[in-house]
């Protein structure tokens, strides 16, 4: 097992206010470790010494919670594709390289420190309809309705999106569109979501305007820093139900 | 203090029914006027929460995390089980209370795991309403698979997301109430959603529990929350061995400060630790990854018959392929013909670590054990195999570089899930009134050892389909007292939370510059060393005592050489893991005291002094037939003991035997 030796720089910003620049480091590192053990061994390299480590968010480690995120050398979660941040490993760099490491940048995620972001505007879209309105209770047998494999697997591809806003930090625009177009397709296309699905899509959208995410304009950077493999096609099936239910459709 | 279960009179089938038909209601008028803190937004918090704003109740809601979504239970793979019977193979509620029971080595009570098996059918019919999509047949109906030792197809999945399906089920349903209350207005009730917020004490006004104080993660400030009722739904207490498949900020303070302040710790030293994941390969890990159980359908155990052979594979000389088939030891198909690779969990890593203690062992630290799918992806085709378990075959590459459709997986168990937990009666209050625990951090359902697949429901019976009535009961047979943030209880626990936070901070601003000084994550890993060998898949007397001697020293070490960053009113990881980490310092040592006190084996705690000839677990029900509920005395006093003794009735206790 080689160890193998980076030049880091990284995103430094004390506070969502505060002026922020790049420091670099220096490590050591075993290259069948992670990404986030890569900080994790950084940070006690510079606790140990007396310094500040470096902030960033983290919890599953497995790619599924969607809480790491941040921008490796200009790509977010960095250069594997269908990888969040937290499955990249030290084995994918060459030894020597010099990696930059930046937060997830949008107007609409504030910079709470060094490489975290405030994503609760994703929540907040989330609340105007992302969800099907029954109350705990009884309910008819989950087989009482047959939904087809194709379909509900479909469904499934678009609902396993883990909330991260890497689309959106990877879009020139900063378009949430990916993220919004996901949720909207996972309800669109279960039988359970459909009676909400015109009210749904048009406030999610406005919401996500309200929220200061830019337009969508047909790029593609979002799929291809998608950790999940979400398919563009989820924008265009969002594009489709804005405009039925703008037209009255789907009621 | 009360201790009592609080079963309900009548038949097993009934006693639901019984509590149902005696409970008080609470009017609607009434229910606005109450408000109720949820603790934890996993599978059991946000489903509790969601259901109890429905239900016209004010909820706050409070999660470590930026988005509840991010809760821990996201990363549940395998799946649900529920007593659909849907591929009409024998399942009924009896079986699957008996296979829990049992499952458990009669370690819990019949009651409550009698009502978990009734309520897991609910379970499925809800989620699918709140459009989870599920694993459907090309048929349109729901799709079924065997799990984890059991002998019917109960469990449903979403390929390897079934938490992630099932929490964003219970997370929508949340955001809509979040979503009532916002566009409601004042009055309306809802939840209001607290994120980045960390609970640090429990408030009790004459003994009741009336609020919480809690840490804001972005400021830093100390903040009162004040409720007629406070629910924990704050997940497990694995994170006790620094390295398991918990996530990251998984952690047992809320429970453990709830303990410090009365509440009674049950059956800590019940950890089960799964068989199948990735092994541990250096000194940076940071977290182990699970490959789901589910595996074990088609997936076969095996490690070489020759140590030669292993000692080869070890250094790199030869590899899987090389081994003969005659030269291979499918040991758990070879010592348990009838339930072969899928052998409940706790026998699974047994064997796994005898396997590699006897140099068996299939990578380069020697503690690994193949999972091998050579043969079903010839038998079934490696289309089928891709569709069950193409996501975890794929998770399994990127961690450990190496293709499963081609070489088998390495595996090694890691602590996985606590059975342990703060005690509660059959309505999940602990002996603390108006405290109430589910989902994991509760002690409740699974006794000795979890089954898989029955967190998920555990969860989601407690949140869903347990604590709307059991809390309405609460609330209108105690008519609590209103209390608001002033009352001075609230002071005095912020007064003693902020001289907790500070003492931490004051140990760490004297090792500023010290050169010995060491880092919160370097102490947090020599307690995990300590409870890997000497609380972990076997234990001994001699082992316990051991780490009873050194858990201290190591605490000792914390609040000496501790060293830190100094800010504490901004975003701080490594703070927020100091205060964990010495919570677990105390935890820990109550879970060696609970394992050496238990002088017997029983599901995932294995004393090596306790087993039959042929190596199993051995109870000792005359003596051990009991919940051991810790009692806190104060930081210098030892615990107290009490005992809740388990009365069964419907079921006969057998030794448990895979054979
Ligand atoms: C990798 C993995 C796979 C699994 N697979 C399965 C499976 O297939 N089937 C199955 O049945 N079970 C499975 N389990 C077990 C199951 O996922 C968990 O037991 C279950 O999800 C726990 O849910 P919970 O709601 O009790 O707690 P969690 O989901 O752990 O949620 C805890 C919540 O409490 C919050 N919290 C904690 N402390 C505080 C505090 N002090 N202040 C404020 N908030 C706090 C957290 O932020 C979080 O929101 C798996 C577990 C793991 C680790
Ligand atoms: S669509 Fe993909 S990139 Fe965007 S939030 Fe979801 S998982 Fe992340
Ligand atoms: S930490 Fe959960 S997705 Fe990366």
């Amino acid at each position: 097992m080689a160890n193998k030796n980076f030049k880091l720089e990284v995103w430094r910003q004390d506070g969502p206010n505060a002026q922020g620049n790049f420091e670099s480091f220096d490590i050591e590192i075993n290259e069948h470790a992670s990404f986030l053990e890569m900080l994790d061994h950084l940070n006690e390299q510079i606790m140990n010494e007396g310094g500040r480590p470096i902030e960033f968010d983290s919890d599953c480690r497995e790619g599924i919670c969607g809480s790491c995120g941040c921008v490796v050398n200009g790509a977010a979660h960095g250069p594997e594709r269908e990888t969040a941040v937290c499955q990249l490993h030290m084995r994918t760099f060459q030894n020597g390289e010099t990696i930059t490491i930046e937060p997830f940048r949008a107007k609409a995620f504030p910079i709470v420190r060094d490489l975290v972001v405030d994503r609760e505007a994703f929540d907040r879209i989330q609340e105007k309809g992302g969800y099907v309105s029954v109350n705990t209770g009884p309910k008819p047998d989950a087989n009482s309705i047959k939904i087809g494999k194709e379909r509900s697997d479909e469904a499934f591809d678009a609902a396993t999106c883990i909330g991260c806003g890497a689309c959106v930090a990877a879009c020139p625009n900063a378009s949430a569109s990916l993220f919004v177009g996901a949720r909207l397709k996972h309800f669109g296309l279960m039988p359970q979501g459909a009676p909400e699905r015109g009210r749904r899509t048009l406030r999610m959208v406005h919401q996500m305007d309200d929220e200061g995410f830019g337009p969508c304009s047909n790029i593609g950077e979002c799929e291809a820093a998608c950790p999940k493999g979400i398919s563009i096609s989820a924008i265009a099936h969002m594009k489709r139900d804005f405009l039925f239910a703008n037209l009255g459709f789907h009621k | 203090m009360t201790f009592q279960s609080g079963i309900p009179d009548g038949p097993l089938k009934e006693k639901w029914d019984v509590f149902k038909a005696k409970m008080k209601l609470v009017s609607p008028a009434n229910k606005k006027k109450k408000r109720i803190i949820v603790v934890g937004t996993g599978l059991a918090g946000a489903s509790a929460a969601a259901t109890l704003g429905e239900l016209g109740y004010h909820v706050d809601a409070f999660t470590i995390l930026d988005s509840p979504r991010r809760s821990h239970s996201i990363a549940a793979q395998g799946g649900i089980n529920s007593t659909k019977n849907y591929p009409y193979d024998g399942d009924s509620v009896w079986r699957l209370f008996y296979d829990t029971i049992k499952g458990g080595d009669y370690r819990s009570r019949e009651a409550n795991t009698y009502r978990l098996a009734q309520l897991s059918a609910n379970i499925i019919d809800q989620a699918v309403a709140q459009g989870v999509p599920f694993a459907r047949e090309y048929g349109g109906e729901l799709a079924n698979r065997s799990f984890g030792g059991a002998q019917v197809s109960r469990t449903f999945y979403a390929k390897g997301q079934t938490g992630q399906q099932l929490l964003l089920g219970a997370y929508s349903a949340l955001m809509r109430q979040v979503d009532a209350k916002k566009s409601g207005g004042d009055g309306i009730p809802g939840v209001t959603m607290y994120t980045r917020r960390e609970m640090l004490d429990l408030v009790l006004v004459d003994g009741v529990a009336k609020g919480i104080i809690v840490r804001n993660l972005i400021t830093g400030e100390i903040e009162r929350y004040a409720g007629d009722a406070v629910l924990l739904c704050t997940g497990g207490y694995g994170r006790a061995y620094f390295l398991s498949t918990n996530a990251f900020n998984s952690n047992g303070t809320a429970a453990w400060r709830a303990h410090k302040r009365g509440a009674y710790f049950a059956n800590p030293c019940y950890v089960q630790i799964h068989p199948t994941c990735i092994p541990a390969s250096g000194d940076y890990q940071s977290k182990l990854t699970l490959m789901s159980e589910s595996l074990r359908n088609d997936g076969r155990v095996w490690v070489p018959k020759s140590s030669e052979d292993a000692k080869a594979i070890q250094t790199g000389k030869k590899t899987a392929v090389d081994i003969k088939e005659a030269d291979r030891d499918y040991y758990l198909e070879r010592r348990y013909p009838s339930f072969g690779n899928l052998v409940p969990r706790d026998v699974a890593s047994r064997n796994a670590k005898n396997m590699c203690d006897k140099n068996l062992g299939v990578n380069p630290t020697g503690r690994a054990v193949y999972l091998d799918f050579e043969r079903e992806i010839k038998a079934q085709g490696y289309e089928t195999i891709k569709d069950k378990y193409g996501n975890l075959f794929d998770m399994y590459k990127k961690i450990a570089g190496d293709d499963p459709y081609k070489t088998p997986m390495k595996i090694y168990p890691a602590v996985h899930y606590t059975m342990g937990g703060l005690w509660v009666d059959y309505s999940l209050m602990s002996n603390i009134p108006g405290l109430f625990v589910l989902g994991e951090a509760n002690f409740s359902d699974h006794g000795a050892n979890r089954l898989g697949a029955s967190a998920l429901m555990q969860g989601l019976a407690d949140g869903y389909f347990v604590i709307p009535h059991t809390l309405g009961n609460y609330l209108a047979t105690e008519k609590p007292e209103k209390v608001d943030t002033q009352h001075p209880a609230f002071q005095s626990a912020e007064d003693d939370t902020k001289e907790y936070f500070q003492s931490i901070m004051d140990v760490a601003s004297k090792n500023k510059s010290n050169k010995e000084g060491r880092t919160v994550i370097d102490i947090y890993r020599e307690l995990g060393h300590v409870m890997y060998n000497d609380v972990g898949v076997s234990r001994t007397k001699e082992g316990l005592e051991h780490a009873l001697e050194k858990i201290p020293k190591i605490r000792e070490s914390f609040w000496s050489d501790l060293k830190l960053p100094g800010e504490t009113n901004t975003f701080s990881k490594y703070i927020e893991v100091a205060g964990r980490t010495a919570d677990f310092l105390e935890l820990a040592e109550l879970m060696a005291r609970d394992a050496l006190e238990r002088e017997e084996s029983a599901g995932g705690h294995f004393r090596e002094e306790y087993q039959t000839d042929e190596g199993e677990a051995k109870r000792v029900d005359e003596d051990f037939s009991y919940v051991a509920a810790w009692e806190w005395k104060g930081a210098n006093e030892p615990h107290v003991l009490n005992k809740e003794n388990l009365v069964f009735e419907n079921v006969q206790l057998t030794q448990r035997s895979y054979k």
